[in-house]
């Protein structure tokens, strides 16, 4: 025994990090999963400015910043599900039924319903969806599936089938909202830093890294699980319907064909910003990158191939995504196995 | 620091604590207690009732009769996580912390400190760089867990323990994938621990370390407490016949296996039909090389984690070898895969029988041709005759029984399913087979029924490993035994040595060198 | 290992819920068609059978598909992307002879299923993950090739495929028949159905026991892709345009509904062919029945997503996950 405990302690300084764990390979691998959205942006920008006719100007500046503002805030609420290892698939649909929902309530009671009824309505459509995965442990593929139908029915049931769109009066306080340039940039770049409080700086962020990254660990260390996962569901499904309430502000309309293929758009650029499809690492900071690259990438596509529209970014995503995939797959794969 | 204890001054002790499982008796009247300040080993082999006991202690399961004590007063935990917060941590060989997030993190998950409502991120890590400079070990505390090896994973582990005051510490085989080294240090933080009053209770196979670091030893086997005392007042053949039940006092009972006694010795050539060699796997096997000849029945020896299914699975391809070779009658296994090994005729029946060896929901039938399915279908369609003849044979040869071929497996019996899983193999003919712990979990019947159709496969030609953790049936049922101890082959005992005796001396023996240099050297290789 | 014997009163209730997780779905469609018959008797009539059916076929021929994925324990998200793609393809190749454009689209559905099966069984992959991405993808690269608006195909042989009858019945639906024999048969007769059926059930167990894993992973994705692409083909022929921006939305959900409904868990292990036909019929059953009686496709949908849920529910408490 007496041998061990006299042991000088202070030699052993740092002699136990496994050398094998990160070699340079591995660690520059590692942060080009993590930052590799932040360089791609960087790239594409300068490309563009030097590049792209009329793409560096402030008026195109404004109308990327407008045009995608509201969608970022499914990809800040995607980043927190995706964290966990799950998936919404609904946010699009939730997206649109927010913007509907508002539009409806401006012309059923003004604007205090209009900004309250699409957060309730999604908030419990999401909150249901989060007790079905957390709860009933269906897979949230599955549920989200589901959830995304059901909105969608939802919101064209209220239009009488897509066909009766509700506009916003001009004066209301409701318009102002989310009207302007600014208005718009602001609330999403405050909601995010909020996101980013949130992830790194509360215990329901540090909760949401545990579950996904090992659920089992999470709960021997006694963290609500069931809770985090129903909550994370609902939060998602409530921002989705906040953008799109505000999306609608902006538009003055619940437009109702919005919002096909958001959910896709917003994975994307999540996992794009280095967040793990696996669950269990990721960043808000890295999501903003990638929603901001998708959409300057989308800017490029308008302004140069604007025969496609939005389907050529649809290809750029499935692209970035795969190719983020298979990196993460491999760098996860090759830590496993040491 | 002041623990109140018990009358026998334990800070948690198990009182005539028994647990029934359906079918089995895990735990039988079991008393167990731990003093503060010391290092208590708790041993025994597979199935000898260890890992119910820490699971009824720590909350994972609730005894049937009998009384959990700590810190003298009855308590009954409902979870691990109550039984954490009271002050008893278990530290698993899987380290059960978040390996994506920082150290600092994990040690103070779902605890962080706060200022302003907010996590205090500077306050984490200084106090996290603080709790592990406690046990010497200095990192770079915000690097995600999984960057910085196993041995500082468990100390994060341990050393989160001890921050939400833990006056008890449970370690589970903490050393089974550490380096020496890395062993090295976590002895030292036990010595720490053990100083600061703290009761270790401390599972591991390992004779050396146990009687290195440990102050006093359970002695487990078939759910029952067979011994405790000191360490130091057992030596090592009496801790390993303990485990293993062979008492000197107990009654010598020759031949209770349906092994026959005497089996011709192996005839014809003495080319050997499974020739291993060099066989080397990081962390679990080192340089293991033997060979088998037809009609020879070659039994593994070693206590758990030895490396005996290792050996197996890296036979028949089902582990990844580093290096190392595996011929069959001379011709060498080129692909490291289970379906080249079952070409080449060399099969194996896997431990784990619920894991690796049934396809539930598939029928008896289906079950017994898996892996004969290519072999006896014309143009890939399957056809039933050749089935039926096959099933038939093996299901009455086999005494396998079951309501028809067509029931499902998974509603058979323990000994009617390792009848299925050893036809499955039997009707490939194949030329060697590895049998891992054949007999495991099954009635008696089926076990004098499995033990005699070894001795007749041999009979008839096949090289055949027996991997069994009974000694009765590893000596009776044995040719020769190759010992394992840490991965490596240790010992071989042939013709008379192949008794009791030899094979206990040969489990208990010291590491023939300094054990640290040697592994230390050999990993590195 | 303990050997757990189930007690006997569960095993009741365990035998009552596979009973109704196994023919609940022939049931439940004799029951719906007895009450819109009685309703309206023109329901049961050819025509009407007709009509149903060309609604139903393309879902079963995905449906088809994503059965054989299930049953190894994984999913294909990317089915609805290769219906696009084929829309896409078909006007590509239609100058150059129908039948070309046919064993185009059908070779576009192989590699799809070729990407996300690699991905599955080389790279370990979660098959959610794989597909989603080529979900993402071929939808885009779709219109890419198409250009951003609906085109019209015009082509006899096509369009014939689309829209004949033959005995009454839809040609589509002959052929359909045809594939779930062949399927069936394959899944119950043959090696490799066996052996797909196994590696769902067990992957560990088989791969000790010698099956080529990986191989029958890639080609359950192969064959779901091609399952896939010739729907779309179908689906363009009926149509008789080609609109790769819409074609297949929430296919995936529909085929994997048909072929929960139809009894097969999503934990894999087991197919059942005629229950994933029976799945898809069922849920176009719903959404006549739901016509019929003036309901709104916009509730239909929402009556859909609550039956998806459901049926997932229900499996859940069998498989015992």
């Amino acid at each position: 025994m007496t041998d061990v405990v006299s042991k000088p302690v202070s030699d052993r300084v740092g002699e136990l990090a496994d050398p094998l764990a990160e070699s340079p390979r591995e660690r520059a691998l590692a942060i080009l999963q993590q930052q590799g959205g932040l360089a791609a942006l960087v790239i594409v920008f300068v490309c563009a400015c030097l590049f792209s006719q009329g793409f560096a100007s402030s008026g195109n500046f404004q109308s990327i910043a407008v045009g995608n503002a509201y969608i970022a805030l499914l990809a800040l609420a995607q980043t927190f599900v995706i964290i966990t290892g799950g998936i919404d698939l609904s946010v699009g649909s939730m997206f649109a039924l927010g913007g509907v929902l508002a539009a409806w309530g401006m012309n059923h009671g003004g604007s205090a319903v209009a900004i309250l009824l699409p957060l309730v309505v999604c908030g419990v459509i999401g909150a249901v969806q989060g007790l079905l995965i957390a709860r009933a442990r269906l897979a949230p593929f599955i549920v989200t599936l589901a959830g995304m139908l059901f909105a969608r029915g939802l919101l064209q049931a209220m239009t009488d089938e897509g066909t009766k769109t509700y506009l916003v009066p001009r004066h209301a306080f409701f318009a102002a909202l989310g009207d302007g340039t600014w208005r718009p940039v602001l609330t999403t770049i405050v909601l995010f830093l909020l996101g980013a409080l949130l992830l790194q700086r509360s215990s329901f962020g540090q909760a949401l890294f545990a579950i996904g990254g090992s659920e089992n660990a999470a709960l021997l260390m006694g963290l609500p699980i069931v809770r985090t996962k129903t909550l994370v569901y609902t939060l998602s499904a409530l921002v989705a319907g906040c953008a799109g309430m505000l999306n609608a502000s902006r538009l003055q309309s619940g437009v109702t064909n919005i919002g096909v293929g958001y959910e896709l758009t917003a994975i994307a650029a999540v996992v794009i910003g280095g967040t793990l499809l696996t669950g269990g690492a990721g960043s808000v900071l890295g999501t903003a990158a990638g929603v901001v690259l998708l959409a300057v990438i989308q800017n490029l596509i308008g302004v140069h191939l604007s025969q496609y529209g939005s389907s050529a970014s649809d290809l750029v995503n499935g692209a970035f995504l795969a190719v983020v995939v298979l990196l993460q797959t491999v760098l996860t794969r090759r830590r496993r196995l040491q | 620091m002041t623990t109140p204890t018990s009358a026998a001054g334990n800070v948690l002790e198990l009182v005539g604590v028994s647990k029934q499982f359906p079918g089995v008796r895990a735990l039988e009247s079991v008393d167990f207690g731990v003093r503060p300040g010391e290092v208590h080993a708790l041993v025994g082999e597979n199935g000898a009732g260890k890992s119910t006991l820490i699971k009824v202690a720590t909350g994972v399961y609730t005894a049937d009769s009998g009384q959990v004590r700590y810190q003298d007063s009855p308590v009954s935990f409902a979870s691990p996580l109550e039984a954490q917060h009271a002050g008893i941590s278990t530290i698993y060989q899987e380290v059960n912390l978040v390996p994506l997030m920082s150290a600092a993190r994990n040690l103070y998950l779902g605890r962080e400190p706060r200022r302003f409502g907010l996590i205090d991120v500077a306050k984490m890590r200084a106090d996290a760089r603080r709790a592990l400079k406690r046990y010497g070990i200095d990192i770079n505390v915000s690097r995600p867990l999984r960057s910085l090896g196993l041995g500082v994973q468990q100390m994060v582990a341990i050393a989160r323990a001890v921050d939400i005051d833990a006056r008890v510490v449970i370690m589970d085989e903490p050393t089974s994938s550490l380096e020496q080294r890395e062993a090295e240090t976590l002895f030292r933080v036990i010595a720490q621990l053990r100083e600061s009053g703290i009761g270790i209770v401390y599972v591991s196979h390992r004779l050396d370390e146990l009687y290195r670091i440990c102050d006093r030893v359970t002695v487990m086997r078939d759910g029952k407490v067979v011994h405790v005392g000191d360490m130091a007042d057992v030596d090592r053949l009496k801790l390993v016949s303990l485990m293993l039940g062979r008492d000197a006092s107990e009654v010598r009972r020759s031949g209770a296996t349906a092994f026959g006694d005497t089996r011709s010795t192996p005839s014809g050539s003495d080319t050997p039909v499974l020739h291993a060699s060099g066989l080397t796997a990081r962390h679990q096997l080192e340089d293991v090389s033997f060979a088998v000849r037809p009609g020879e029945v070659m039994g593994l020896g070693g206590l758990l984690g030895a490396g005996r299914s290792e050996t197996a699975k890296a036979v028949v391809g089902a582990l990844h070898t580093d290096s190392g070779s595996v011929e069959i009658e001379g011709k060498r296994i080129r692909r490291n895969s289970p379906a080249a090994a079952i070409k080449a005729g060399a099969v194996m029946l896997p431990e784990d029988r619920k894991l690796e060896g049934i396809v539930p929901n598939l029928s008896v039938r289906e079950n017994i041709v898996l892996a004969a399915l290519p072999r006896i279908s014309r143009g890939g369609l399957v056809t039933r005759a050749k089935q039926d003849e096959i099933v038939s044979y093996f299901m009455k040869r086999l005494n396998i029984k079951a309501s028809s071929p067509e029931q499902k497996v998974s509603e058979l019996s323990g000994g009617n399913q390792q009848k299925v899983l050893l036809a499955r193999w039997l009707c490939l003919n194949p030329k060697v087979l590895l049998l891992d712990e054949p007999t495991r979990g099954i009635d008696v019947g089926a076990k004098a029924e499995v033990q005699s159709v070894i001795d007749e496969l041999a009979g008839n030609g096949l090289g055949v490993v027996l991997i069994s953790s009974e000694l009765e049936e590893l000596i009776e049922g044995s040719d020769r035994i190759v010992v394992l101890r840490d991965g490596a082959i240790v010992d071989e005992l042939k013709g008379d040595d192949v008794s009791e005796d030899k094979l206990m001396d040969a489990l208990a023996a010291a590491p023939s060198t300094d054990g640290a240099e040697g592994a230390e050297g050999s990993i590195d290789g | 290992m303990a050997e757990v014997a189930a007690p006997a009163s569960t095993f009741d209730r365990d035998r009552v819920l596979a009973l109704l997780q196994d023919y609940g779905v022939y049931a439940a469609i004799v029951v719906l068609f007895v009450i819109d018959t009685a309703l309206q008797s023109s329901f049961a009539s050819l025509a009407n059978l007709r009509v149903q059916l060309f609604q139903a076929v393309p879902i079963v021929l995905v449906a088809l598909g994503m059965a054989l994925v299930i049953g190894t324990a994984g999913i294909d998200l990317s089915v609805g992307a290769v219906i696009a793609l084929t829309s896409a393809v078909i006007p590509l190749y239609l100058g150059y002879g129908v039948w070309l454009a046919i064993v185009m689209s059908l070779v576009g559905g192989a590699i799809s299923g070729l990407i996300g099966g690699s991905l599955v069984a080389f790279l370990k992959v979660q098959p959610i993950i794989a597909t989603l991405a080529l979900m993402i993808g071929l939808r885009g690269l779709a219109v890419i090739m198409n250009g951003a608006t609906a085109k019209p195909v015009d082509d006899p042989t096509l369009n014939a495929l689309g829209i004949d009858s033959w005995l009454g019945l839809p040609e589509m639906a002959w052929i359909a028949a045809g594939l779930v024999v062949v399927v069936a048969f394959v899944i119950r007769r043959t090696t490799v159905g066996r052996q797909l059926v196994a590696v769902g059930d067990n992957a560990a167990a088989s791969s000790l026991a010698g099956l080529p894993v990986r191989r029958i992973l890639l080609m359950v994705y192969v064959l779901s892709g091609v399952f896939s692409a010739f729907a779309g083909v179908l689906l363009v022929g009926h149509g008789a345009y080609a609109d790769p921006a819409n074609y297949g939305l929430n296919y995936e959900l529909s085929a994997i509904t048909a072929v929960v409904v139809g009894g097969t868990p999503l934990s894999g292990g087991r197919i059942r062919v005629v229950g994933t036909v029976a799945g898809a019929l069922f849920m176009q059953l719903i959404t006549a029945t739901l016509i019929q009686h003036n309901v709104r496709a916009s509730y239909e949908q929402m009556v859909e997503a609550a039956i998806i849920v459901a049926a997932v529910y229900a499996a859940r408490g069998r498989s015992g996950r």
